[in-house]
């Protein structure tokens, strides 16, 4: 019992640092967008590979660093 | 509860300072600096921040941000707090913060100190905050936007020329920087060069081989770039491989311009974004590892608190402790390039109004306590040793011998046996004279790693800096210049309409060659120049950098007064005016000096005069007539900094009387209220829930 307990709470701590690390790289913000295209566009989404593309390159079209 | 916390983070804090100001004459431990910092930030988050997001900017967390009301799921996208100042601080921390304070470092840590905590708490955090909650109001326009729609067309044209100088300027000081931390080391140069096909190899890999899984493309990167490190140290030993690596300063000046060109003018997939994935893990890595480093190994400060050269005749560069500390640290204090980033990006990330405060005051403390972490990894060093690393054969002569009997003589003792002792420790054939700030930095890092984690690794350490600093700085230095491609390509589109389409090739080419001329130039200046080149470029680069803070501050105030609130425009006009100050006076003494260490024209004219009377050596005669003009070329530039500073206060001026006299001014071009909907952000791709009923 109380050994899955830890389990349970080590695998959640896990999760958690996986799903942190996700957003702060941006790995996440695919499967976000896909779900935000379900509840508000219509039509076919954009595939991963073309999702990337134009984040990408709307990314370095502004001043996204600095000195 | 909130009150006593208040007050015993006070009373520390105030401990803390008074133990820096009674130490004045023994060394004192770096904890009593990061103490005081860690106070004073909490205070001034807690306090004066707080006060300034609720009362002057009155942010408003009803208030649906331009994230929520243009949701797409692609730019606007709300995001969860903490991960949009993640973003936010990767995309504000370069390396300004770490070069500034280990320059400033000649006048003795207390100055850098004091201006590090007291510009960021009231002048730096509250510009990037303003800027950032302006911007979220107004859809996440850029600064020059508002500049324009705010005060007026010369506003926002300053702020366009103003942001495509300091680009140029900006690259050319970094590119500087890192020839300068590779030159005749072949173990850096090597790392470098490696670190170009590990982002070529990641760029492929997140495109073809598994596209969007950037976690694991950046694990795959940076296992590379350390393996990088390693096999540097490989070559460096190996003796037919290590000549391939042996190369001098203007050569590597070469390989940048042309990494730059080819960067800029590449598809972005190949190599700057894994690049910048790389050096963003790097950075966030490094910052939190040195912190803990310095926490545990809590080193003692060997820099004075005041050295003499307070008076203007600093080794690294001219000109007294005012105004020119202010004008040396600013990244780390007041930066005027946050407010680019500030305006445009982030704001499109803001889920609600109540985050501006941890996201743009948040994240420029954290920048002000990584430019506290560089200022004591460069005090912690024998102040004989900073000196005789970070100073131009021009001023302490080009032998080792000559080098520790000027240092020694101006009270800093130093041996050659010392040198050459450090250098067999972090690899290196000779530390003597590498300007710039990164090889100083990284013997610093490199002894507070070694000290920390095992000091049999001191070389790898001190490579593992290097390639932390060349990383992040060729990727500013990319990006840099490709955002300085698009500016010029949109001011050459008034002149011809095909040159501002930014896909089209020939502008492409065209467009990137002038930017990279531009940078290029001052690069291969610094690099031919016998003192350095960093003593002249950085204080023209802090003096760009705080002028674009001067008109970020004006459009601030501006709005303040605008909105009927110029009883608060002092939280704004205050900074503004002390950078005006600090600006204008380092400007006028570049100018007018009559001192050639300080004054540009007077160095110009001290040089011309040498030249004419054949007291040169035959190098030196060379590249002296190039040295001249470029002196010239930066008094004009000084010049015309501040009559773009002055131009956009007076605008801003001008406004302000208006609206206090009852005249008609710009309109406010606030987005209307709109209500925001309640919600809350969840991690790992859940939809952002409806919550309430």
């Amino acid at each position: 019992m109380r050994r899955s307990g830890v389990g349970r709470a080590l695998r959640r701590a896990l999760n958690s640092a996986r799903g942190w690390l996700r957003g702060f790289s941006g790995d996440d913000a695919y499967d976000r967008y896909l779900t935000h295209h379900a509840h508000a566009h219509s039509g076919p989404p954009l595939s991963r590979p073309a999702f990337y593309r134009e984040r990408e390159e709307r990314k370095w079209s502004g001043i996204t660093r600095c000195c | 509860m909130n009150k006593i916390a208040g007050v015993l983070l006070a009373m520390v804090g105030a401990v803390a300072l008074a133990g820096i100001a009674l130490h004045r004459q023994e060394p004192i431990n770096a904890l009593w600096i990061v103490t005081a910092a860690v106070c004073i930030y909490a205070l001034g988050y807690r306090f004066y921040g707080a006060w300034v997001a609720a009362r002057v900017l009155v942010v408003d967390p009803s208030r649906a941000t331009p994230a929520e009301r243009y949701d797409n799921g692609r730019d606007f996208v709300p995001t969860h707090r903490w991960v949009a100042f993640g973003h936010h601080f990767a995309a504000i921390a370069g390396p300004g913060p770490l070069v500034g304070p280990t320059l400033a470092a000649q006048f003795g840590y207390l100055p850098g100190t004091l201006w590090i905590l007291v510009g960021s708490v009231l002048g730096g955090c509250v510009q990037d905050m303003t800027i950032l909650l302006l911007s979220t109001r107004r859809d996440g326009r850029s600064l020059g936007q508002m500049a324009r729609e705010e005060l007026g067309p010369l506003g926002g044209f300053a702020a366009l020329i103003g942001t495509l100088l300091i680009m140029v300027l900006l690259i050319a000081v970094l590119g500087l920087v890192v020839v300068n931390a590779m030159k005749d080391s072949p173990w850096s140069t090597a790392t470098v060069f490696a670190t170009v096909p590990v982002a070529v190899l990641v760029g492929l890999h997140m495109r073809r081989l598994r596209p969007g899984r950037i976690l694991e493309g950046s694990a795959l990167g940076l296992a590379l770039v350390l393996l990088a490190v390693w096999g540097g140290g490989w070559v460096d030993a190996h003796p037919a491989l290590r000549g391939f690596f042996d190369w001098s300063s203007l050569p590597l000046a070469g390989f940048v311009i042309g990494y730059g060109w080819i960067a800029a003018i590449l598809p972005v997939w190949l190599l700057l974004a894994p690049r910048d994935y790389l050096s963003t893990f790097l950075k966030l890595g490094t910052v939190a590892l040195l912190a803990i480093a310095i926490l545990l190994l809590h080193p003692q400060i060997k820099m004075p608190a005041l050295t003499s050269f307070i008076d203007g005749h600093g080794p690294l560069f001219g000109g007294r402790i005012f105004p020119f500390v202010f004008i040396t640290i600013a990244c780390g204090a007041v930066s005027g390039f946050h407010a680019l980033v500030a305006s445009g990006t982030t704001p499109k990330l803001i889920a609600s109004e109540a985050d501006v405060r941890l996201i743009g005051y948040g994240s420029m403390m954290l920048e002000s306590f990584v430019a506290i972490m560089a200022l004591i990894a460069a005090t912690l060093l024998d102040p004989g040793v900073y000196f005789a690393i970070n100073t131009g054969a021009g001023v302490v002569g080009s032998t080792a011998a000559a080098a520790v009997q000027t240092i020694s003589g101006w009270g800093f003792p130093v041996t050659v046996q010392q040198m050459q002792t450090l250098a067999h420790e972090m690899g290196e054939a000779t530390l003597f004279a590498r300007t710039g700030g990164a090889p100083s930095l990284a013997v610093g890092m490199a002894s507070i790693f070694g000290n920390t984690f095992g000091r049999g690794l001191l070389s790898v350490w001190y490579h593992f800096a290097i390639m932390f600093e060349a990383v992040f700085i060729l990727s500013t230095l990319d990006a840099g210049t490709r955002v300085g491609r698009f500016m010029l390509q949109d001011l050459l589109g008034h002149l011809y309409a095909p040159l501002g389409r930014t896909s089209w090739y020939p502008s492409v080419l065209v467009s990137s060659t002038l930017v990279v001329a531009g940078w290029g130039y001052f690069l291969y200046i610094g690099v031919i120049d016998p003192n350095g080149g960093v003593n002249i470029l950085w204080p023209l680069f802090g003096i760009a950098n705080q002028m674009l803070a001067a008109i970020a501050l004006s459009v601030a105030t501006g709005i303040l007064v605008k909105s009927g609130r110029a009883r608060h425009a002092w939280v704004t006009g205050v900074p503004l005016a002390w950078l005006a100050l600090v600006t204008t006076v380092a400007a006028w003494q570049k100018l007018a000096s009559p001192d050639p260490h300080i004054g540009l024209p007077a160095a110009a004219s001290a040089l011309a005069a040498k030249l004419a009377a054949g007291a040169l050596s035959a190098p030196a005669a060379a590249v002296a007539p190039q040295l001249i003009f470029n002196q010239r070329l930066d008094a004009w530039l000084t010049g015309i900094f501040t009559v773009i500073l002055w131009l956009v206060i007076l605008d801003m001026a001008r406004v302000c009387a208006r609206k206090l006299r009852g005249l008609p001014v710009p309109a406010c071009a606030e987005s209307p209220y709109q209500a925001a909907r309640p919600q809350v952000l969840v991690l790992g791709g859940q939809v952002p829930q409806e919550g309430g009923t």
